[in-house]
């Protein structure tokens, strides 16, 4: 740990000549968010944007899961139900997932390598406010003649561009907005980490989430440039008579495919190697043990990043590919099962002969563990293409990619939103209402998501409002998950008012077993800290020491 | 002192290269079209043929083996027009000429125009298949109620994978005329 002395320097110290990037009177009011540039507050501008959208996204869920309670169509028509499987998607993704993570990433990285703020903090709040501008405008389609968005989250053209709703411009000027923002955050992280870090402190000091974090936004930096250009191709087929996917005039759809791919690979690995730095913090702060294979972690990062760039094909299997290609990409993918499996492997390892104590966030950590694998396993099945011919484009794919997400990266966004929340409000989260969440939280994931691995498996496809009456019984069980899984967040919204309002107090290192420089500032953390850079002594703070 | 000159240098320096990286997907971002378009016209991948009429190749018949072509069409994408394919399977020797017949009729009364563009399954065989006359070349104009014959005049080239013993040319109906109006058909 960083020496106690450090704790001298933390007077908040608000609007002094150093700032040059704040205004000379702090602003009150609706217009002190505004204005911030002050990291945590964009980090809980993020974090709180993102808590709105996974509700915004959940109720679009809901819609879905009433609509399947039984076979027949009961209480929306296709056309809005089409809109609102790609709606949620859309939403989950690049508004409630992804910005949670930025919202970590604001809120801790500063503090855990012991820098005063974001290296570029008037970015910082650009890169915020894109985001209501950008879902803004995508949720107003809804309310547009022809309706929003309906050719699924991956939107496929041509059903994107000749089949599309007038309103398809707008989603793709909201998904630019959203890109733009995805890339000035990676910028200003990347920029902190290489720049800010304290005095001593390597590379390989960094905390996991910072080194996550930091490969995540290098995949960024690569992969928002191709999504910016596939959807600017959309545009130009719909408004200006280009043919790039469209058959008729010389272009090809597959190559949509392919453009998609190459962006959207690497970015299922953008949701969840921040969850990995997460979960890396978390089990052996409970463990009350060091993490098992600190380099390893980071190895097996960044291998599992630059695989992502080699497998996006793996999508694409039934599009008739030749066997050369699905043989490579169906071997590249099953390699990411070994830095992955290094992975699982250090956290069990991690919490083998630990003091293992089971608060909130371990629970989530714990879960996180379990189900993420569920959801690797499935992916290996959807690997191995004699295979995937029989899952593709059925509900065990739903099953797959929701137990990554779901049980994956929203479990550790809640884990960590309850480890860090000590420090964020002062106060510990609720651990009664806590463990409800957890508990109704796993039991809902579970019954929503388990029963479609089989009706995935006995034929149902995706994105229907209506299906075959032998699929009626899982799909009801789904639904009540579903609406189980649903309502439980919101103990989380009654967590955090809760903490937010008052509660036990917590102390600077408010866990035990926790490390990091983050806990050697005051619970709540002052609006200002590590205005002098604080000592780091490699051989005792490390999380890499011997 | 909340960050030291040499830290502002260094982010600036960052940034200048992240910068530099993102400007460079970009433009492997564009340069990606045209690339795979190379890559598909080299390995014939995604069953497209050629675009204009091709010689025919001249390595003699090959006696020893028979490719059945398969002939299907397709419409359905807004154009009243009707495409059948009156020889539906052809048997050839490779490096044969055969010539295949299509009728399009026009079925409301409406002079427009399309456009069949075709696509060779497995699409290994795509470049295997030569065209030395072709519909598919330029679009076709039709009175309303009209229907003409059109020949298809093509060679199965010797180089063709042995492996290969059915080739499937799928033709689909396009509308062109409203493509040229509205820059973009749609309902």
């Amino acid at each position: 740990m960083a020496s106690e002395s450090t704790h001298a320097v933390l007077q908040p110290n608000v609007g002094t000549a150093e700032h040059g990037h704040h205004p000379a009177q702090m602003p009150t009011g609706i217009m002190r968010w505004v204005l911030t540039t002050n990291h945590k507050e964009i980090g809980s501008l993020y974090l709180l944007f993102s808590l709105l959208m996974l509700f915004v996204g959940g109720s679009m869920a809901l819609v879905i899961r009433a609509e399947l309670f039984q076979p027949g169509l009961q209480y929306v028509q296709p056309e809005f139900f089409n809109q609102m499987t790609t709606m949620h998607g859309l939403i989950m993704v690049f508004g409630a997932i992804m910005p949670a993570f930025v919202g970590l990433a604001n809120w801790m990285i500063p503090m855990q390598i012991g820098a005063p703020d974001m290296a570029l903090p008037r970015l910082n709040n650009f890169s915020f406010w894109l985001l209501p501008v950008a879902f803004g405008i995508l949720l107003s389609t809804l309310l547009m003649e022809g309706g929003g968005p309906n050719f699924g989250w991956t939107f496929y053209a041509p059903l994107s561009t000749t089949y599309a709703p007038p309103s398809t411009s707008f989603f793709i000027m909201s998904i630019h907005l959203a890109g733009i923002s995805s890339i000035l955050g990676a910028i200003n992280i990347i920029a902190t980490i290489l720049n800010l870090r304290t005095p001593g402190m390597r590379l390989m000091d960094m905390s996991l989430f910072v080194w996550t974090w930091l490969i995540t936004a290098f995949l960024l930096i690569a992969v928002m440039p191709v999504l910016a250009g596939v959807v600017t191709m959309m545009l130009l087929d719909i408004n200006f008579g280009t043919s790039f996917f469209d058959a008729a005039g010389g272009g090809d759809p597959v190559l949509f495919q392919h453009l998609f791919w190459f962006f959207g690979h690497p970015e299922v690995y953008i949701m969840i190697l921040p969850a990995f730095g997460i979960v890396s913090l978390i089990v052996p702060t409970f463990a009350r043990k060091r993490l098992f294979g600190y380099a390893s972690m980071v190895y097996a990062t960044a291998s599992i990043a630059l695989l992502s760039f080699v497998v996006w094909a793996h999508h694409m299997f039934t599009v008739g590919l030749p066997l050369t290609a699905e043989l490579f990409f169906m071997y590249s993918t099953m390699l990411i099962a070994v830095p992955t499996g290094v992975k699982v492997f250090n956290w069990i390892a991690t919490l083998f002969r630990g003091s293992i104590s089971f608060e909130v966030p371990m629970l989530f950590a714990l879960g996180f563990i379990v189900m993420f694998t569920i959801g690797g396993l499935s992916g290996v099945m959807l690997a191995i293409v004699p295979a995937d011919f029989q899952y593709h484009d059925t509900y065990f794919v739903v099953a797959h990619f929701h137990y990554v997400l779901v049980p994956g990266a929203l479990f550790a966004i809640l884990a960590g939103a309850y480890y860090w929340m000590p420090k964020w409000t002062g106060h510990y989260a609720d651990e009664t209402l806590g463990r409800w969440h957890f508990w109704l939280s796993v039991i809902g994931v579970n019954l929503t998501f388990f029963p479609m691995h089989f009706s995935g498996l006995a034929g149902m496809p995706r994105r229907i409002p209506d299906y075959a009456l032998q699929f009626a019984d899982f799909n009801m069980i789904s639904s009540i998950g579903g609406f189980l899984f649903g309502f439980s967040q919101l103990i989380f919204v009654w967590v955090l008012v809760k903490a937010i309002r008052g509660g036990e107090k917590a102390p600077a290192k408010a866990w035990e077993g926790a490390e990091g420089l983050e806990w050697t500032v005051p619970c709540p953390a002052p609006i200002h800290t590590f205005e002098t850079p604080p000592k780091f002594v490699p051989e005792v703070d490390s999380p890499s020491r011997h | 002192m909340s960050k030291s000159q040499s830290s502002d240098v260094g982010v600036k320096r960052t940034v200048r290269k992240t910068l530099w990286a993102l400007m460079g997907m970009v433009l492997f971002t564009i340069a990606l079209v045209p690339l795979y378009d190379v890559f598909c016209e080299v390995t014939g991948l995604n069953g497209k043929t050629a675009t204009s009429a091709q010689v025919m190749s001249a390595q003699g018949r090959d006696e020893t083996r028979w490719v059945r072509v398969q002939l299907v069409t397709r419409s359905g994408t807004g154009l009243p027009w009707r495409l059948e394919a009156l020889d539906q399977v052809i048997a050839v020797h490779p490096g044969e000429i055969a010539q295949a017949r299509f009728r399009f009729t026009n079925t409301s009364d409406v002079r427009s125009s399309g456009r069949a563009v075709p696509s060779v399954s497995p699409s290994q065989g795509a470049r295997h298949f030569r065209k030395m006359e072709c519909f598919c070349f330029q679009e076709q104009w039709l009175e309303g109620g009209e229907s003409i014959e059109l020949p298809l005049v093509f060679q199965v080239d010797p180089a063709l994978p042995a492996d290969i013993q059915t080739l499937t040319l799928a033709y689909t109906l396009y509308p062109m005329s409203e493509v040229v109006a509205q820059g973009g058909y749609r309902e």
